[in-house]
């Protein structure tokens, strides 16, 4: 067991601080520390792509495709050094740390060469199309049909809270290919382009007033016979191991996030006489710790190699944070006050702080609910008996 | 950097499981939980074997002087074990005397003493006091709350610049244990009238090396009692019926199991990183020491809680476990500081001292 970092991860270090730096005071300064998802979206594909001119846009991955083989020492340091120049949040990165890595895992190489260079360039951004009006929580209860026609998938079908699909360029769809199948078997994972007649993305506006997340209507749309991951009818598997690289090293970037938001708030507290306050001192010091042992969590999960222990923090990891997001929002509120609940001209208009508190309440929802998260730690990590099922 | 245990801890940390899961029993716990006097408290052929047949009292004790060598991780591996079965045994005092001593004694004062202490010949406990002046190398006061001190025989007097130890067997010494609510550390009272005290040769490295290595016992065996609170419900709800459904089918029931789980994976986290910065040195290690310290008690009592809840009767009862580790659990929420106040220090940390 060792935490230090090694002379050589030091000398990372200070390069990609350099160049990050050099970039966020320099041709980027415009777009550092903005906090949501949705502004300055063309500068921030041209930040993706001058990642990528500087072999930083997707570092874990094999050189072959762009990245750098980075140890997991570098993931953390680059997470790290990303956040204290503050950079952006990655538009990419449903396309660098979750379709990308899928990709890797189950595409064939002529697959591969086909679509991670374009996620590795920062050209081709892509999105998720898992959740449907009736497969929420139950995402195997998929309705969206695929069938081929000509050697062609056509898909037919609803998704829903598809986020960022108005700014991407791909989607993963799973689809239920075979004709009168149920739950998890029949299902397929097939690879579109959006701009197409028969994809249309409606944007749903959020309680935070802000759309990031869309509805996807799918009407004979098209995708080749083989832009599929995995084989036919057998797409689940893919779908679930995609889930897995969420809570991969892509947690480390979004945990500098949240140092970031608690910074803020701690910040907050100072402007609003409340540092010396108790209660919130308190609650400031739980936050604290609260981060900390995400990322030693985090730490523990990527360097393991007992898989029992891998899982311990793995299964436990989002709702950890999701709670803890939700926790920091509350009490960034309780240090504003009511200067918190002015927005700066319409319901979009929110400060970092106030938008952060509403859109926390979405992170205990997306990605598997706070309660599906302990049904999966109950059954998976403690070997319960399954909640008995009603009629698919 | 590899946040992952090397096989040689996983070896230490299968043979401290092993070694607690056959002898502390149930049976033996009680046996001196029902003891009184200098034996209250105390397994000591527990403790006998723990330190000379298995060597593993020398844990995070240097070599030079009888101590096993290796650190705080795998220190916290022997306490984690030691917690899950709510062992009566000194391992509060050795830490914190062991390696205070270490930190702050001089070549003579070690010599002396971590030989004796690391083969189990001495049982030791650490009393914090502030502001104490010793006259002619004799010292007055009265130490509360000193666990296991009714049976220890050396005494750390720390908490500032100075530290001394003293002999408990001596003159100018006398020690009341109390019927104490964790009956297996039961606290003591000492009063020192004139007692002969021997000042340690640095006394502030002393506190804060005996500060640290009590952080880590008390979070450490919190962890471990917590994850073996985990493990007995879970076990009990597969086994127990009612509706017709094992009652670890039903939600309500599954889901506090699993935020159980949540608490002790970060309790489990946060001990090993204060260890490990501990070890290394790292400027992070006094916030990691208070929280985990904070965090570990509070997740301890809050599974010890949910115990003796999903139990039901059974868990109320004096007979069952269950109340060895809530109690042990209250315990530890107190000792060394309770959550507050490593909260404030933490919060002393990222941002200054209130103003």
């Amino acid at each position: 067991m060792k935490l230090g970092f090694s002379p050589a991860d030091e000398a990372f270090r200070a390069e990609c601080a350099a160049w990050l730096t050099a970039q966020m005071n320099g041709p980027f300064a415009d777009i550092r520390g903005i906090p949501n998802l949705c502004d300055a979206i063309p500068r921030r594909k041209e930040w993706e792509q001058q990642l990528a001119a500087h072999q930083w846009s997707c570092i874990g991955w094999p050189e072959q495709w762009g990245g750098r083989n980075a140890t997991l020492a570098q993931q953390v340091i680059f997470a790290e050094e990303y956040a204290r120049a503050g950079a952006p949040n990655r538009i990419n990165h449903i396309g660098v740390e979750l379709a990308g890595p899928t990709i890797l895992a189950f595409g064939t190489e002529q697959q591969k060469a086909q679509y991670l260079p374009g996620i590795a360039a920062g050209t081709a951004i892509w999105c998720q199309g898992y959740s449907e009006p009736g497969a929420g929580s139950d995402l195997a209860n998929v309705k969206t049909k695929a069938r081929l026609e000509s050697g062609e998938w056509v898909v037919n079908g609803q998704k829903v809270w598809t986020s960022l699909a108005h700014y991407s360029d791909m989607i993963f769809v799973v689809a239920r290919s075979e004709e009168g199948s149920k739950g998890p078997k029949g299902i397929s994972f097939l690879l579109m382009d959006i701009d197409q007649p028969g994809i249309e993305v409606r944007p749903i506006r959020q309680m935070n007033g802000e759309a990031e997340f869309n509805e996807t209507f799918l009407t004979d749309a098209r995708c080749a016979g083989d832009a599929m991951l995995g084989a036919r009818g057998d797409g689940w598997k893919v779908a679930m191991a995609l889930l897995a690289f969420e809570r991969g090293v892509s947690t480390l970037g979004q945990q500098m996030q949240f140092r970031n938001e608690l910074d803020a708030v701690i910040d907050a507290a100072r402007t609003h006489g409340k540092a010396a306050d108790p209660v919130i001192r308190q609650r400031i010091a739980k936050a604290e710790i609260g981060l900390r042992l995400m990322r030693y969590g985090a730490l523990r999960m990527l360097s393991g190699t007992d898989p029992a222990a891998i899982d311990g923090a793995a299964l436990t990891y989002k709702i950890q944070w999701a709670t803890w997001r939700r926790d920091l929002g509350e009490l960034a509120m309780d240090v504003l006050g009511q200067a918190g609940e002015i927005a700066d001209g319409d319901h979009d208009g929110w400060g970092p702080l106030p938008n952060m508190y509403l859109f926390s309440r979405s992170d205990t929802i997306y990605g598997g609910t706070n309660q599906i998260q302990r049904n999966l730690i109950a059954e998976r990590g403690l070997g319960l008996p399954r909640e008995p099922r009603g009629e698919l | 950097m590899e946040f992952a245990f090397t096989d040689e801890q996983v070896m230490i940390a299968d043979t401290v499981r092993g070694f607690f899961a056959e002898h502390a029993s149930s049976e033996r716990t009680r046996a001196a939980m029902a003891a009184s006097g200098t034996a209250a408290g105390i397994d000591r052929a527990l403790w006998s074997s723990f330190a000379s047949e298995l060597g593993l009292a020398g844990v995070g004790l240097p070599e030079d002087h009888g101590g096993a060598g290796l650190g705080m991780v795998e220190f916290a591996l022997v306490a984690e074990a030691a917690g899950s079965k709510v062992a009566a045994i000194p391992l509060l005092g050795l830490a914190m005397v062991g390696r205070g001593i270490a930190a702050g004694g001089s070549d003579a004062q070690k010599s002396q003493w971590l030989p004796r202490l690391a083969g189990g010949e001495v049982m030791a406990a650490a009393a914090w006091a502030d502001g104490l002046r010793a006259n002619d190398g004799r010292l007055s006061t009265t130490l509360n709350f000193v666990p296991h001190g009714g049976a220890a025989d050396l005494l750390l007097v720390y908490g500032g610049d100075d530290a001394w130890l003293v002999d408990l067997k001596g003159d100018g010494v006398a020690v009341t244990t109390h019927v104490t609510m964790d009956q297996t550390r039961p606290l003591a009272t000492i009063v020192l009238d004139g007692a002969a005290v021997e000042p340690l040769a640095d006394g502030r490295a002393a506190t804060m090396a005996a500060l640290a290595a009590g952080w880590i016992c008390l979070s450490a065996e919190a962890l471990g009692g917590a994850q073996e609170t985990l493990d007995r419900t879970v076990a009990y709800s597969r086994e127990r019926v009612q509706f017709g459904r094992a009652i670890g089918s039903f939600q309500a029931y599954k889901h506090r199991l699993a935020d159980m789980m949540v608490e002790i994976e970060q309790a489990r986290s946060a001990v090993y990183w204060a260890a490990c910065a501990l070890d290394e040195g790292s400027e992070e290690a006094t916030l990691a020491l208070h929280a985990a310290k904070s965090f570990c008690a509070d997740t301890y009592h809050m599974c010890a809680g949910n115990m003796i809840q999903l139990h039901g009767g059974i868990g109320f009862t004096w007979e069952h476990d269950a109340h060895l580790f809530f109690k042990r659990a209250r315990s530890i929420l107190t000792l060394l500081g309770d959550g507050q106040w490593h909260r404030e220090q933490v919060a002393r940390l990222i941002m200054g001292a209130a103003a």
